[in-house]
């Protein structure tokens, strides 16, 4: 990560609600480099969804307290001119959302809806504008796409919604694109095609993906490196062999656990995660985590009630936000996860070629 | 749409039928005798059964009808709603002098209300929360907590009598055209009485649409594309929050040009809701029929017309 394209810095955003104060997202770090793609991983509720609408400006500041710093290309977005962070949307920086029904407009036209994308941006004639959408629909494989111009988002199936969601996202051919569960509503053998066709994207243009989601198969398959959130928190950091192979956070493990891999054997069983995730609103005073957390007690001191614990670097890449000893660590690590997962943290094995473990599609034991 | 009409004539027909009301006796005036009453039943063809009767109505709409025989019989031309006796003139005839009036306070109406309560609740809508959203909503609340009357006499107390801004003027066929100005300062006061009674209830109404238009994740796209707040608000979130306005709008019209009973009679202004209660009151019954057939016309055309603007506005209702 050598050339951070967007670096979020300490981004903090709390809305106020009669019950208190909502700290969705507390204190988020993070770098994305071009032709790379950031996966953040977490729960609903974890601040995911929120932290990729404040990087695009989408949170109504007159509702919410958005703090820290977005650096789009060195550009710092938060304290921008609204209208200086709207030129950018759907230009340099654009968003592929999780419902596509409910997220296209279901009176317009799909043409109408991707060719005002390109008319706010892109001084071009009416029909130069639909030849473009006509092609860009081409592009993400949608037979027809003359005929699909004149459809209404009812007319077409869950996969090609998505697909117009996404040529509508590539129009301006952005150099951000966030991506926020993009596979989420749809049926496993078309979150294959949809994953297969931003990965071909991301070769054509060099685009940086932030991609949002629960679906560590997903991850597994696109991300170089992974942000695991968890109560609104980066609680570990690290790139995809850290995150898949030597994972230090419980939650990780917890995440990692309740997803079936191809690479356990065959009687190994599922662990879901106990427990709830943790309103935002009362925080517990200690770790976040601590409440749904089998190993709490081998941390001596009841640290994890009292103290919050800080995100510490592991290796330079790889960063966990837990009490327990690295020793300690990897011991429940390979216990939990299998000896043949949790590569020795050596930088060694860093340099061994890995393929990347290849957990089936879908099915963690969260919601949605 | 037709044949709702027909089922409605026959209803309004029979209920009218059956009321105690002889309209014999109403026209034949003092020096009355059975004799006289019975010419008159014959003239207007009360003495025939009710199949007849209805008959001979229906087809007045369509063909005309003749009433009375010999050199007495005169003509009712189509569409034929019945004859007045009372004031001796057809049905037809009186609504078209009175349709107008009412036509014109409607629409003047309508437009002023439409305007004003939907920007109104936009803005209302913007503004959620702030102390625009709550002086708009309340004095909306107040405004539509009002009676009608109460609107329009505070509206002639203060602009007309107690400050004389536009002074007294009365209607007459054919004015919008040979003396707009003198138009517009007939109609004013009521419009506003109208509009500021409907306006309350539209800016209400327009608020929660588009409160609940703007959470929805299509706008939340439309944002994201770049698109700048206006197009957001005033074509995204607008039309999706359209189809509510729009079927109340057009009921709301219909209703209106069935006869705006109170402002017209507040107003005076001769429509056709005045002439209605006029005739109520002088059990005029071919009247009161003509006037519920013509109130009853327009509440089923508006259905229809609302019908086909969903079609308009929602893709989703069109037949594939």
């Amino acid at each position: 990560m050598s050339d951070p394209f967007v670096k979020v810095e300490d981004l903090r955003v709390q809305f106020p609600t009669e019950d208190g104060i909502v700290g969705a997202v507390d204190g988020v770090s993070f770098e994305v480099a071009k032709n790379e793609t950031l996966a953040i991983v977490g729960e609903s509720g974890s601040g995911k969804s929120v932290t990729s609408q404040a990087i695009m400006g989408l949170i109504n500041r007159k509702t919410a307290k958005v703090t820290g710093q977005v650096l789009f290309d060195g550009e710092e977005l938060l304290s921008a001119r609204p209208d200086q962070v709207r030129s950018l949307r759907g230009k340099r920086m654009a968003m592929i959302f999780q419902d596509p029904l409910s997220s296209l407009h279901p009176f317009y036209s799909i043409g109408k809806q991707l060719v005002e994308a390109i008319d706010v941006h892109q001084n071009v004639s009416n029909s130069a504008a639909m030849k473009q959408a006509r092609d860009m629909l081409d592009r993400v494989g949608i037979p027809n796409p003359d005929r699909r111009l004149k459809d209404y988002p009812h007319n077409l199936s869950g996969g090609m919604r998505q697909r117009v969601m996404i040529a509508m996202a590539l129009l301006n051919s952005p150099e951000l694109l966030i991506a926020d569960e993009p596979t989420t509503a749809l049926d496993v053998t078309v979150q294959a095609q949809i994953i297969d066709l931003l990965r071909d994207l991301q070769r054509e243009f060099g685009t940086a993906i932030i991609l949002i989601t629960h679906d560590l198969g997903v991850v597994a398959d696109m991300a170089d490196d992974v942000v695991v959130m968890y109560g609104g928190r980066v609680v570990e950091r690290g790139n995809i062999d850290d995150i898949y192979y030597r994972p230090e956070m419980p939650y990780t493990w917890g995440l990692l656990g309740s997803v079936p891999r191809m690479d356990a054997g065959p009687s190994t069983r599922l662990q879901p995660i106990p427990g709830q995730p943790p309103s935002l609103i009362r925080l517990p005073k200690g770790c976040v985590f601590r409440p749904r957390c089998a190993y709490h007690e081998l941390v001596p001191g009841n640290r994890c009630d009292t103290d919050r614990p800080d995100l510490l670097p592991v290796t330079p890449d790889h960063a966990v936000r837990c009490h327990l000893e690295p020793a300690q660590r990897r011991e429940i690590a390979i216990e939990r996860l299998g000896a043949h997962t949790v590569v020795d943290n050596s930088p060694a094995a860093d340099a061994t070629p890995s393929a990347t473990p290849t957990p089936a599609s879908g099915g963690t034991q969260e919601e949605k | 749409m037709v044949g709702m009409l027909i089922v409605l004539s026959v209803i309004v027909f029979l209920l009218f039928s059956v009321l105690p009301a002889d309209p014999a006796r109403l026209v034949c005036g003092k020096s009355c005798t059975p004799a006289i009453i019975k010419s008159i039943d014959h003239k207007f063809g009360y003495d025939q059964p009710m199949y007849v009767q209805y008959k001979e109505f229906a087809k007045g709409i369509f063909v005309g009808r003749t009433y009375g025989e010999g050199k007495a019989a005169f003509e009712c031309s189509a569409p034929c709603l019945g004859y007045s006796f009372l004031r001796n003139e057809d049905v037809t005839v009186l609504i078209e002098q009175t349709l107008p009036v009412t036509a014109q306070l409607a629409l003047g109406g309508f437009i002023l209300w439409m305007v004003g309560g939907v920007s109104i609740g936009i803005v209302a809508a913007l503004k959620r929360g702030k102390w625009q959203d709550r002086t708009i909503m309340g004095v909306a609340l107040i405004g539509y907590s009002f009676p009608s009357f109460f609107i329009a006499l505070l509206l002639i107390f203060f602009v007309q009598i107690k400050f004389g801004l536009i002074g007294f003027h009365s209607y007459s066929a054919g004015l919008m055209w040979s003396d707009p100005v003198e138009w517009f300062k007939v109609f004013i006061l009521p419009w506003i009485a109208i509009a500021l009674l409907y306006a309350a209830f539209y800016s209400r109404l327009t608020r929660n649409q588009m409160l609940e238009t703007l959470g929805e994740d299509y706008i939340r796209t439309a944002r994201s594309k770049g698109l700048p707040e206006r197009t957001v608000i005033g074509q995204h979130a607008l039309r999706a929050g359209l189809t509510p306005i729009v079927t109340a709008a057009g009921l709301d019209l219909a209703g209106l040009l069935g006869g705006a009973i109170i402002i017209e009679q507040v107003f005076a202004l001769p429509g056709i809701g005045r002439m209605s209660v006029d005739s109520v009151t002088t059990s005029d019954l071919p009247v009161i029929t003509g006037t519920v057939m013509v109130a009853a016309f327009f509440i089923i055309l508006a259905n229809l017309v609302v019908d086909l603007l969903y079609a308009v506005i929602d893709p989703r209702v069109r037949l594939a």
